[in-house]
């Protein structure tokens, strides 16, 4: 599978996602300038988490509208898959790829921590490979990430499915309605979920448990 | 506007923090009365901060070398030799009175200057930690400063993307009026790649890089006067504010230029701002500097020539720049957003020159700036110790009763209130995170590298005797980085001290700077860098002495680090470095503190033979594979780590076979060199027996004490507590405190 990561001026969790993607994918995923128009021929491409901008503004809205997400849109059109990760759900739902806003955390502050996630769903082209109802330990890191969409775009993603991923077993961090982690658009090629399971892949980090995730992408991509 | 040609008052030389001797010396070096700018560019180069006067005979004393040592003190951070052509870079500093004032702002433009002294000599920052220091909890300002310093210092790590791996939390009313905000980074670099701040080269441009330069943090120190505060167009605080965003496109930019090879030499912008870079650029490498103040990126109207050399505004960085390579850096810096200017050039003439709208407005002589600063042999008196606790003299408490106490009390309680708002995973590599002996990150590129860095002083014991407690602060942190099985490396001091021109507070700060240097040197741990805070007085009273001590470790195999919680049932608990009674030090202990409000006693001595024959010890066993599970003993003593060994890992244990004495002290003597380490092993089998005899034949008194297992902590004779108890009391009383409950 051939992926692109985008680093945005104040990205800085980019090279942690090149890590899990090369690990579990065995390619280096190539690097996108924000500035940039067009995208490198790819099959994935990733809105790494960070603080983009600063996120002085709403967290990722400055960075929906940068040069580049001309391009990711057209991807996303064309059936490209485009994950984002805390800082590109984010962005995400800014540039309404996805439904529904990342607000402030419900106690308010920043909070890093180990959080059990459920994989809600399997209907997609991210987790097609994961098993559907198992619960498996994530770290969250943002100040940003407490799900909001109004009630029926709620009923619409709880009726079709597009809840990917759900904080489980009393760990939601952030307040977000429905423990919602993870959530995809209709066509289910855009991801956008809070935690970092890049950051459990390897043996040495505190558990490889977010290589299931990497390893459904990858092997979804070497079936096809 | 403020022009430059005000008279001279000596109001105006005192309002500038110098003295009438000092002013004197201005004169004779000079040979004329100095500019209003002059003025204020010398009280920036000499006061207290940047020319350590009154420290500096001390300092020199302190062990700085090494064979690891690749830079000690006088650049921007320490550098550190860890093999494989690599070098670990870092230094810990001071941000306590902004802090105390605005204590957002103030821990996040710490945190921002201490990533930009270690990114500044070529280092990608890959950790970060801070020491804190409180007021009483129920002092009504603590909790408003303690979530602001928090959020502060999460703020800026987060955002620029550094993990925050370990540091303190204390409380002590002592610090009611003067907080101590006490920040560390380390990086790493590459040992041919490392940049100083020594320029080379006549006529080369000096470029001004980052953000722009405001009004923000002018004088902080210096600028009191009254009568210029009705003429400044508008009252500025004095705290700085903080830009992350821009720091971390300051760091790729700068690591992008320097890779480049059009970097000569790198300084950037903290105290005293412009005039401090430039001189130190300049100074160092004996050239002169001419800069041109028209050309400076500034984002206020109408700045003085004054007000730019005093400025404190954030990110900001100063280079020289090989010519050729001017327009490539420029493109560099561009790319990220970035101000970049020519400013001024090198000259032969070792004056330090600034025009501003076609005048000139100071020329000074540049070496003298810095070097002919003025230093003092300050007198001191040597701290009156306490009396060391009568032999009889054991206050009695339940046992069980007293864990809980401690460990539901404000100092030793969880930090996982504090901790879980820095990002401690960042950039993927920590291995160890807060909450155990020491912070440990792998080392990118290699198969099992790390290191491990903790931050570690005991302020009563320091406050009780100086000396002592500056030896015990420097053995604890080199324990805590033992613990772990890492080689301790190298340190840095944030030396943190009252008023040095009250003779008992001076002989408070030598006699800790005399004990940290016979312990850095019994236990081959060099201060590689450093910076020293004086003037932290509350009301006339200074604070407790505070020389926080942080390390760097080096762990060769991370597969084989310890961790502090138990790792299985049924395995041996092995007390090492015991003395016979296992316990028995009771001066300064916490238990006295927090369990029957007494602060009396000698604290307890430091054996820095045995501390190092010990933690050679320890680090050899974990090294060779056989240690499950290791943490050493501080603060609450035996108790206490056992039951935050039991707390990491939720197994309890059971301790028997006490010694026949008070168990008070046993449980509670805070006794130093000791660790707790757990065997796989089985007591009666040969490898025990023969561990046991090398243990004798090295003179270390490492007892069997107990048993890993169950759920529940059984100390002897006393009340089992169940470790689901323990957690309660130690997570409940951080989120408590801030709930003000």
């Amino acid at each position: 599978m051939k992926s692109a990561v985008v680093t945005f001026p104040g990205s800085n969790r980019e090279r942690d996602i090149m890590h899990a993607l090369e690990l579990t994918c065995g390619r280096k995923p190539q690097a996108v300038w924000h500035a940039e128009t067009s995208l490198p021929d790819v099959d994935l491409v990733v809105l790494p988490g960070g603080f983009s901008y600063g996120d002085y503004l709403r967290s990722g809205a400055i960075a929906a509208r940068a040069p580049v997400m001309e391009a990711i849109r057209a991807f996303a059109a064309r059936g490209g898959l485009v994950l984002g990760v805390c800082n590109g759900f984010q962005m995400l739902t800014e540039a309404g790829l996805l439904p529904g806003a990342l607000m402030r955390n419900a106690g308010l502050t920043f909070v890093c921590r180990e959080v059990l996630l459920e994989t809600a769903s399997t209907a997609n082209r991210f987790t097609a490979g994961m098993r559907k109802g198992e619960v498996w330990r994530c770290p969250v890191a943002h100040h940003d990430g407490n799900y909001f969409a109004d009630g029926e775009t709620l009923a619409r993603l709880e009726g079709e499915d597009r809840v990917a991923f759900r904080y489980a077993k009393g760990t939601n961090p952030n307040g977000s309605l429905n423990d919602i982690a993870g959530i995809t658009n209709e066509a289910g090629n855009v991801l956008g979920m809070m935690p970092h399971p890049e950051n459990y892949v390897d043996d040495q980090q505190t558990s490889t448990d977010g290589r299931a995730f990497f390893d459904s992408i990858c092997v979804a991509f070497a079936a096809a | 506007m403020i022009p430059n040609d005000i008279a001279i008052t000596p109001e105006l030389v005192e309002a500038h923090g110098l003295k009438p001797d000092e002013y004197d010396r201005i004169l004779a070096l000079i040979g004329r009365e100095p500019t209003f700018t002059e003025l204020g560019i010398f009280s920036a180069m000499w006061n207290e901060h940047c020319s350590y006067k009154s420290s500096k005979k001390w300092l020199k004393t302190l062990p700085t070398s090494g064979p690891r040592v690749i830079q000690g003190p006088g650049e921007n951070a320490g550098v550190v030799d860890i093999g494989d052509g690599e070098a670990v870079v870092f230094k810990m500093e001071s941000h306590n009175h902004p802090s105390y004032i605005e204590p957002y702002q103030g821990a996040a433009t710490g945190v921002g200057g201490i990533l930009r002294d270690v990114f500044t000599m070529g280092a990608r920052p890959i950790a970060a930690m801070n020491a804190l220091r409180f007021g009483a909890p129920d002092h009504p300002r603590t909790r408003h400063l303690v979530s602001g310093v928090v959020a502060g210092v999460g703020g800026y790590g987060n955002s620029f993307g550094v993990p925050t791996v370990g540091g303190e939390v204390n409380f002590d009313a002592r610090y009611n009026g003067n907080i101590l905000v006490n920040a560390f980074a380390a990086g790493l670099a590459r040992t041919d790649a490392i940049f100083y701040s020594k320029a080379e080269g006549v006529g080369l441009p000096v470029v001004y890089l980052g953000a722009k330069t405001g009004r923000d943090g002018v004088g902080g120190a210096t600028m009191a006067s009254a009568e210029f505060d009705d003429q400044i167009e508008e009252k500025r605080p004095t705290v700085q504010v903080g830009d992350p965003f821009t720091e971390k496109c300051l760091l790729e930019a700068c690591l992008e230029l320097m890779a480049s090879g059009a970097v000569i030499a790198i300084q950037d912008m903290g105290a005293a701002g412009l005039t401090c870079s430039a001189v130190e650029m300049g100074a160092k490498g004996d050239l002169g500097i001419e800069l041109d103040l028209d050309k400076v990126p500034v984002r206020e109207e109408r700045m003085t020539a004054y007000e730019m050399m005093l400025s404190e505004s954030q990110e900001r960085m100063l280079m020289v720049l090989k010519p050729e390579k001017e327009e490539e850096a420029k493109a560099i810096f561009r790319k990220w957003g970035l101000d970049f200017a020519v400013v001024g050039r090198t000259t032969d003439d070792l004056r330090f020159r600034i025009l501003h709208q076609g005048e000139e407005v100071a020329n000074l002589p540049i070496k003298e700036l810095g070097d002919e600063a003025p230093e003092y042999d300050r007198p001191w008196v040597e701290p009156a110790r306490p009396a060391a606790l009568a032999a009889d003299d054991v206050p009695q408490a339940d046992i069980a009763d007293a864990v809980l106490t401690l460990l539901g009390s404000p100092d030793l309680s969880s930090r996982r209130w504090v901790w879980e708002q820095y990002d401690t995973l960042i950039q993927g590599n920590s291995l160890q995170r807060p909450g155990g002996d020491a912070g440990v990150v792998r080392i990118e590129g290699h198969a099992a590298k790390a290191l491990a860095f903790s931050s570690d002083v005991t302020p009563r014991y320091c406050e009780a005797d100086p000396f002592e407690g500056g030896k015990q602060a420097v053995a604890e942190c080199w324990r805590n980085i033992t613990a772990t099985g890492a080689l301790p490396l190298a340190a840095t001091d944030n030396l943190n001290f009252g008023n040095p021109e009250r003779p008992e507070i001076m002989g408070q700060l030598v006699r800790a700077i005399q004990g940290i240097g016979e312990a850095c040197r019994a236990l081959d741990f060099p201060i590689v860098s450093g910076n020293v805070s004086l003037y932290n007085e509350t009301s006339g009273k200074g604070i407790p002495p505070t020389p926080t001590i942080a390390g760097v470790g080096l762990l060769a195999d991370a597969g084989k680090m310890a961790r502090i919680g138990f790792a299985a049932e049924g395995e041996m608990i092995v007390l090492v470095g015991a003395p016979q009674g296992w316990g028995s030090h009771l001066g300064q202990s916490a238990y006295l503190r927090d369990v029957h409000g007494r602060a009396d006693g000698t604290p307890p001595p430091v054996d820095l033979a045995a501390e190092k024959r010990v933690g050679d010890h320890v680090r050899d066993l974990i090294g060779r594979g056989i240690v499950t599970a290791c943490h050493d003993l501080s603060d609450g003593g035996l108790a206490i780590a056992l039951a935050e060994m039991a707390m990491a890992s939720g197994i309890g244990a059971t301790i028997v076979g006490l010694p026949d004495i008070d168990p008070i002290p046993v449980f509670f003597g805070e006794d130093q060199a000791r660790y707790l380490v757990t065997l796989a092993f089985d007591p009666h089998s040969a490898e025990w027996a023969a561990l046991r005899a090398e243990q004798e034949s090295l003179g270390i008194f490492a007892p069997w004490i107990g048993t890993t297992g169950g759920t529940s902590l059984k100390l002897g004779g006393a009340r089992a507590i169940s470790v689901e108890e323990l957690k309660a009391v130690h997570d409940s009383w951080f989120p408590r405190f801030i709930d003000g409950k």
